[in-house]
């Protein structure tokens, strides 16, 4: 007999045959109780004003308007601020940004709520608005304390430096477009009671939200969450607004209420991910070996604190990526303007520090006139004491040269390279531009506090498991990985354990299923309860039967003592019959990590994950059009828990990574409305936008240094950066369409209107050289 | 025959006009329904009918998450009104598979990991199921293209493409 494999078995999703069949319940697919009201909010048509008169009686006289809400109305705090009081969950006095909620309704009817908030008469006083990023920096409006991490005197470091560069880049937000929309539905119970299904990445938060706005103890709060149709990032914390205004609705009338987002409203009301502008000065040598650098990191908070603090300080972490500095300053401004305030997306800073290296890299680079990929290799950490990170954390576990190396083979970078080199030159429109480059991406939360978790698992007397824990499934595969882990684990069939819903009910006082940590956090929490099952079984079986405890050994669906053997089912009944707890909880705590925010100093990562991606690009340059004609990715995580959904997780992070640097552009109009706020003028990427030669690949020699769950790594956020390859390409097929005149000024995202101006750009200096030349 | 069922939401006071009579064959069974000129067919299904499987992404028709089949030609529920539909028939989600058994496209979607989060399968599948019947695809190029109305946020692309691919090759492993 062997022991059952569940864990690095390719199961396929837990929800799939739900899924395929349309029967997975998503909130607005749970029937509507009796009597359920339907929510919609009225949205400010100013940036900054002062609300000078609200008349709502037309809307709360409006053909099935049971209730109509506005922030005064709130038994309790009108607040939704995840870390600081300083959004209302439905604005008072004065608007902060275009679409913010100003009053909300409860009708019989979607149609009539949404029909009835149309009829609200505003007057408004304009107020100063700082819409963009170079607003706020002109206006010094911050939003929250600018930070710095240094190490070493960079500015005395750069003056001895042989070359010397500065420049400044521009890198655009992203909207989550989530397929399933914001989502909740509370429903009053007795006594103060809220029970509310949230489509939520953060149910306890969502929770301590709702307690929050109506006046009550947490306890009487239930936030359930049993999947969302994508989360991203985008229902981390702005899932509690949603579900705050639904709970107070549901109070003020008694009766259900369902509030559900339209997709416009949904894009013009939540926030995004962080628009930055990055400022740097780097001193390097003739290898293009860094020797000092200085950033400048500018966030675009927008309208409140949200998690703005914790991301722009990801940004931060991520400035390194995979290279060393000996001399590094690296300061961070917090922005504050008159939209929609962003928040956490897939990466939470990381992309946003990450490509701004890597730009400086390629930037050095073409100065140098050598292959980015070889100055790359020439800065990349090493053994001491080139493993210091800028906020003074050991690179203990760099595994990236061997998947450098594996890659460049593998997708042969160099051959390509002098290929496309005479491709372009027998090509006089179309150009091609290769890059390879490196993702190291910190895990854990930098929020110490936040890196726990923990689960409730139950046997019942028929062999039968409930497994339940802290963590949200948002189609990243979670619930399967721990089901496996558990499985392998009791040596039972996965079929055996039932996966329930995050249920703030269940286990309390949970962590946001985000930064990448819900496996390593909960199937370690899982882990340890199906432990504390399985020691009390074994406890009680050596005991009945007479065997030592190492003798009772739970194998492949039965449990073996001795000669003797029996199933989980018959060791379950009589362990209730002897009066032995089914039911476990588990407990998880990551080790080693510390962090001294005030020094910048510390090990606010666990550990990394890996990985590097090489792609080919090409480009129109008459009309900036570009595609990615190849991509090949190599992904470190660890030892696979099931490389089926570790797969998923690479491609779909490069794909919505390739949306944020190509085609995903957000565009407000002068009056700080968001005017991409619907497919039409928002373009996420579709299968045809697909690199048509795609080859992804899992790091094959993987594992984990540290003692995370089976030795896996996290792979929620890590592969979105692999994207940056893609940028990187575009940028070299710029430069490769107009040799010799240095280096493409391009921002992000790529679209075909910004290639087209760099490509113009790019010529115009030309013509300015040629000028030039012809003069002497 | 059934009887005519009639809009149970209460009356929207609008002083618009009321409701029209339709006869639609759903998955299979033909219902004799009211419905106002304004609904569509996807909150027909979705609020009406019980069928929750088609979703409501974006509401604009350019998702793709509430495609359908409607007389075996693939449409976005969300832009098709009701009315306009009297004498069709309408095949969702829930009505693919027979007798217990998973439409091949379902079972290579199972077998392929064609989906993350789930939220663009029923469309996704429906869309499939639609461009294979019209047999205007033959390469992966082909395949992406036509399925490039049915957007998937997680990416799930490069899946959904060998899902599609391995039913018109018919090279099912089965399950």
């Amino acid at each position: 007999m062997t022991r059952l494999q569940a864990v690095a078995a390719p199961l396929p999703h837990d929800s799939a045959e739900l899924h395929v069949t349309g029967r997975a319940r998503y909130v607005d697919d749970l029937p509507e109780p009796q009597g359920c009201l339907h929510a919609a909010v009225g949205q400010s048509a100013r940036a900054h004003a002062r609300i000078v008169r609200m008349d709502l009686s037309r809307v709360a006289a409006a053909p099935g308007v049971v209730a109509v809400l506005t922030g005064a109305d709130f038994p309790g705090l009108n607040q939704i601020g995840p870390v600081l009081l300083d959004e209302p969950a439905l604005a008072q006095h004065s608007v902060d940004y275009h679409g913010q909620a100003v009053f909300a309704v409860a009708a019989t009817s979607y149609e009539l709520a949404r029909r009835a908030v149309t009829l609200a008469e505003i007057d408004y006083e304009d107020l100063p608005a700082a819409i963009h990023l170079e607003d706020a920096l002109a206006e010094n409006l911050d939003l929250l304390l600018p930070y710095e991490m240094r190490r070493g005197d960079p500015d005395a470091a750069m003056a001895r430096s042989a070359h010397f560069l500065e420049g400044s880049f521009r890198l655009g937000g992203q909207d989550h477009f989530y397929l399933e929309g914001q989502i909740a539905l509370a429903a009053p119970g007795e006594d103060g009671g809220m029970d509310v299904h949230a489509s939520t990445q953060h149910p306890t938060e969502v929770q301590h939200v709702v307690a929050r706005c109506l006046g009550e103890i947490d306890a009487k709060v239930r936030v359930e969450c049993r999947r969302m149709g994508g989360g991203f990032g985008g229902k981390e914390t702005q899932a509690n607004q949603i579900a705050a205004i639904a709970a107070v609705l549901a109070r003020k009338t008694g009766r259900p209420v369902k509030f559900r987002l339209d997709r416009d409203v949904d894009m013009t009301l939540t926030g995004k991910r962080h628009d930055f502008r990055i400022d740097y000065r780097v001193g390097f040598d003739e290898d293009g070996r860094i020797e000092a650098i200085t950033f400048g990191q500018a966030a675009r908070g927008g309208c409140s604190a949200d998690l703005t603090g914790a991301i722009a300080d990801r940004a931060m972490f991520h400035a390194d990526n995979a290279y060393f500095f000996p001399h590094v300053r690296i300061r961070s401004r917090r922005l504050k303007t008159h939209t929609v305030s962003n928040t956490a997306f897939r990466g939470f800073g990381g992309p946003q520090g990450m490509l701004g290296i890597e730009e400086v890299i390629d930037e050095i680079a073409r100065h140098l006139g050598r292959d980015p990929l070889d100055v790359r290799r020439a800065n990349l950490y090493g053994p001491a004491p080139r493993n210091l990170t800028p906020y003074h954390m050991e690179v203990e576990d760099f595994v990236l040269p061997e998947i450098m190396d594996e890659l460049e083979q593998s997708s042969g970078y160099r051959e390509r390279r002098a290929a496309i080199e005479a491709w372009n030159r027998t090509s006089p429109v179309l150009k091609r531009g290769i890059a390879l480059t490196p993702v190291k991406f910190g895990i854990s939360f930098t929020t110490s506090h936040l890196n726990q978790a923990g689960a409730l698992i139950q046997l019942y007397t028929d062999g039968s498991v409930l497994l339940n824990h802290g963590g949200t499934e948002m189609g990243q595969g979670l619930y399967v990985k721990v089901q496996q882990i558990v499985a392998e684990e009791l040596q039972i069939p996965t079929g055996l354990i039932r996966i329930t819903a995050a249920d703030t009910s269940k286990v309390p006082n949970t962590s946001p299923t985000a930064a990448s940590s819900g496996t390593d956090m909960n199937g370690m929490a899982a882990l340890a309860a199906a432990r504390t099952l399985k020691e009390r079984l074994t406890t009680f079986a050596a005991e009945k039967y007479g065997v030592p405890a190492h003798k009772v050994v739970f194998q492949d669906g039965a449990i073996l003592l001795g000669e003797h053997r029996m199933s989980l089912r018959e060791l379950a009944k009589e362990a209730w019959m002897a009066r032995v707890q089914l039911s476990a909880t588990g407990y998880y705590a990551t080790p080693k990590i510390h962090y001294d925010r005030d020094q910048a100093h510390g090990r606010p990562f666990y550990y990394f994950a890996y990985g590097a991606a090489c792609c080919e690009a090409v480009i129109d340059t008459l009309t900036g059009e570009n595609r990615i004609l190849r991509a090949d990715l190599l992904h470190d995580v660890g030892r696979s828990l099931n490389p089926a959904i570790d797969r998923g997780q690479i491609e779909g992070g490069f794909v919505q990574g390739l949306g944020w640097l190509t085609t995903e552009e957000l565009w407000w109009t002068k009056e700080g409305a968001l005017a991409s706020h619907a497919p039409s003028t928002y373009k996420i990427p579709c299968a045809s936008d697909l690199p048509r030669d795609f080859r992804v690949a899992i790091w094959e020699r993987g594992r984990n240094q540290e003692r995370s769950v089976h030795r896996s790594k996290a792979v929620g956020e890590p592969p979105l950066m692999l994207a940056i390859a893609a940028f990187q390409a575009i940028k070299d097929a710029i430069a490769q369409a107009v040799p010799g005149r240095g280096s493409p000024r391009l921002d992000a995202p790529a679209t075909p209107e910004r290639v087209l101006f760099a490509v113009n750009e790019l010529r115009g200096r030309t013509a300015a050289l040629d000028l030039a030349r012809a003069a002497e | 025959m059934q009887a005519t069922e009639t809009d149970p939401r209460p009356g929207n006071g609008t002083g618009e006009p009321g409701p029209i009579p339709v006869v639609l064959t759903i998955n299979g069974t033909e219902r004799r329904l009211e419905v106002e000129p304004w609904t569509t067919l996807l909150d027909l299904l979705r609020e009406r009918l019980d069928l929750t499987g088609s979703k409501k992404g974006c509401d604009h028709g350019q998702c793709g998450a509430c495609t359908v089949l409607v007389d075996d030609r693939r449409v976005n529920a969300c832009l098709t009104l009701a009315v306009m539909l009297d004498g069709a028939s309408v095949t969702t989600v829930e009505g693919l598979a027979q007798d217990g058994q998973l439409h091949p496209v379902q079972d290579a979607f199972v077998e392929h990991d064609a989906f993350q989060c789930g939220y663009c399968t029923p469309g996704q599948i429906c869309s499939a199921v639609g461009l294979l019947k019209e047999g205007r695809a033959r390469s992966d190029d082909e395949i992406r293209e036509l399925m490039s109305g049915n957007l998937c946020r997680c990416g799930a692309y490069v899946n959904i493409v060998a899902a599609v691919r391995q039913v018109m090759d018919g090279t099912g492993a089965g399950r």
